[in-house]
């Protein structure tokens, strides 16, 4: 998060190569925004997405987390130690 | 499931599933899957709620602290807790297959952070799938810091601030209001609320809310929370321009274009009833939203609907046509007469908006031959422009095939190119191949499915 440290409790995730202290109780998608990350996926073509819809629907929010590919980070929340992974290309892109 | 299936072949381990049996199963936790669990299980039915989310209230409701929800949904959220209603959150239906004779209807659903495949069988099923935005395809609206307007709403819900950042707001509908007063209360700087629909039919929409002042007067403390940023009527966003982000927008009012810009840009067009689980159990469906009779029953037997899947409404309709599914569905003879009152008065007020708030026919032509359509499978409209329907776009082009299995791309063609909806195949959402393997017992009568003449 941008310098003052978030007020509350709070939990440490690793997002690609950065560690960050964010809220506890926020959403994974609401995590990565705060720390101004744009492409969250790579889409068939190679474009940047982020999120769209913010309720599950559209997926163009989907990172790894923990090592499974493809979760829609507006569904899930952050948890201590959480690790996530963003811009991976799409599976069926060649 | 094909009649392939080789006898000899044995998974080695079997995919676990846990196996729940209930009385009613409702999915959805939002107002209507709130008020339809709590009164089921109040009538001393055993009650499972199924809801996608990491907590109850849907996306009207959507909270990280009890504090910050108003009072009627706080009352609502203990109504729940204290009935002994089973609540799972934090999964995706699957999967629904409707009772054969007496027999169960079956619920597949899988959590989003794995674990066991979770299989329901009910007596009764509620569905309360809620709505999603309608999104218009525009160039540029792929662009991350593109989002939906009840999008930055479920987001600033969830954690996010958009501080400082320079938002313009262009759709349609009441939910503007809210969202730029949210924005704005986040730290946000509205620069631009774009309204597309006319200021004439607006006008006559907010005289018709005489009748309902508390609504008018919360427009007003909205419209209060962003008083600095322009609030344009027949306004609409053309195009967004960016590299790897929004920086941009053209902004229409007719013949006269200008650039504006911005970091992020909050784009949507009204509100799409999610039919896809009761087109799955084979719900009728008219006009987008689900059919339902004085019960909020559908035409399925033992399959009832409630809240916005059924025409979108608002939250206290959605209330009430929980209530009273969760009655029916729990064996009531005959819906409460309050409730049948008041749900006909709701019913009014939200044919009106809908009738306001229309999409105009310049939005239709906003996408460009380059222009993707598809965000899932990256399709441009050229390629699917001349086709007929959604399943030769489907078949020519994988439009609709992708992750959201058409949810955002058929919303927008049924708009832009008129076509009618697609069909729902299960699995609704993208699923492990354990989920299905452990759901197939549940499912597929593999032993029927299996040809004897090939042993």
């Amino acid at each position: 998060m941008s310098g003052t440290p978030p007020a509350g409790p709070t939990v440490t995730i690793h997002a690609d190569d950065r560690t960050a202290r964010v809220p506890a109780g926020i959403s994974v998608a609401a995590a990565l925004l705060e720390l101004g990350v744009g492409a969250f996926r790579r889409s068939v073509s190679g474009e940047a997405r982020g999120p769209l819809c913010g309720m599950g629907t559209c997926h163009e929010c989907r990172v790894t987390i923990d090592g499974t590919a493809h979760r829609r980070s507006c569904l899930i929340l952050v948890a201590e130690g959480m690790r996530i992974e963003t811009g991976a290309p799409s599976e069926i892109a060649s | 499931m094909t009649s392939t299936v080789d006898a000899s072949v044995r998974i080695a381990t079997p995919p676990a599933a846990a196996h729940l049996t209930t009385d009613v199963v409702v999915i959805g936790g939002g107002p209507a899957g709130m008020a339809a669990t709590a009164r089921a299980a109040e009538a001393g039915r055993r009650v499972v709620l199924l809801d996608e989310g990491p907590n109850v209230g849907g996306q009207i409701w959507r909270h990280r602290a009890r504090a910050s929800l108003g009072a009627e949904a706080r009352r609502w959220l203990d109504r729940l807790s204290r009935s002994p209603a089973e609540v799972y959150h934090g999964l995706a239906v699957v999967d629904i297959v409707p009772s054969v004779g007496d027999g169960p209807i079956t619920v597949v659903a899988e959590r989003h952070r794995g674990g066991p495949v979770d299989i329901v069988h009910a007596g009764a099923l509620v569905l309360a799938t809620g709505a999603r935005e309608r999104f218009l395809p525009f160039p540029g609206w792929t662009l991350p810091g593109v989002i939906g307007i009840g999008g930055a709403q479920a987001m600033v819900k969830q954690g996010a601030s958009f501080a400082r950042r320079r938002v313009v707001i262009a759709g349609t509908g009441p939910l503007m209001l809210p969202v730029a007063a949210t924005l704005s209360a986040a730290g946000a700087r509205v620069v631009l609320v774009a309204e597309q629909a006319r200021a004439s039919a607006v006008r006559d929409f907010a005289l018709s809310l005489l009748w309902h002042p508390e609504t008018l007067a919360q427009a007003a403390l909205y419209r209060l929370a962003f008083l600095r940023s322009p609030y344009e009527f027949d306004t609409w966003v053309t195009e967004a321009t960016g590299r790897d982000r929004v920086e941009a927008v053209m902004v229409s009012a007719g013949r006269r274009t200008r650039r504006v810009s911005c970091d992020l840009v909050c784009t949507g067009y009204g509100l799409v009833p999610n039919v896809e689980l009761p087109r799955l159990v084979g719900c009728a469906v008219a006009e987008g939203a689900v059919v339902v009779n004085e019960q909020q029953a559908t035409s399925v037997p033992g399959v009832f609907a409630a809240g916005e899947v059924t025409g979108v409404g608002g939250v206290s309709l959605a209330l009430v046509e929980g209530e009273i599914a969760g009655a029916a569905a729990a064996g009531a003879v005959r819906p409460d007469s309050a409730l049948v009152r008041r749900r006909a008065a709701l019913r009014g007020v939200a044919a009106s908006l809908e009738r306001t708030f229309a999409p105009r026919a310049e939005l239709r032509s906003l996408a460009r031959d380059d222009t993707i359509i598809c965000r899932c499978e990256d399709v441009r409209l050229a390629s699917v422009a001349r086709l007929a329907s959604s399943r030769q776009a489907k078949l020519y082009s994988r439009a609709g095939m992708g992750a959201c299995q058409g949810r955002v791309c058929g919303s927008a063609l049924e708009f832009v190119l008129g076509w009618a909806p697609g069909t729902v195949r299960p699995p609704a959402e993208p699923a492990r191949l354990s989920t299905l393997a452990a759901a197939v017992p549940s499912t597929v009568d593999i032993a029927a499915s299996t040809p004897t003449s090939g042993h």
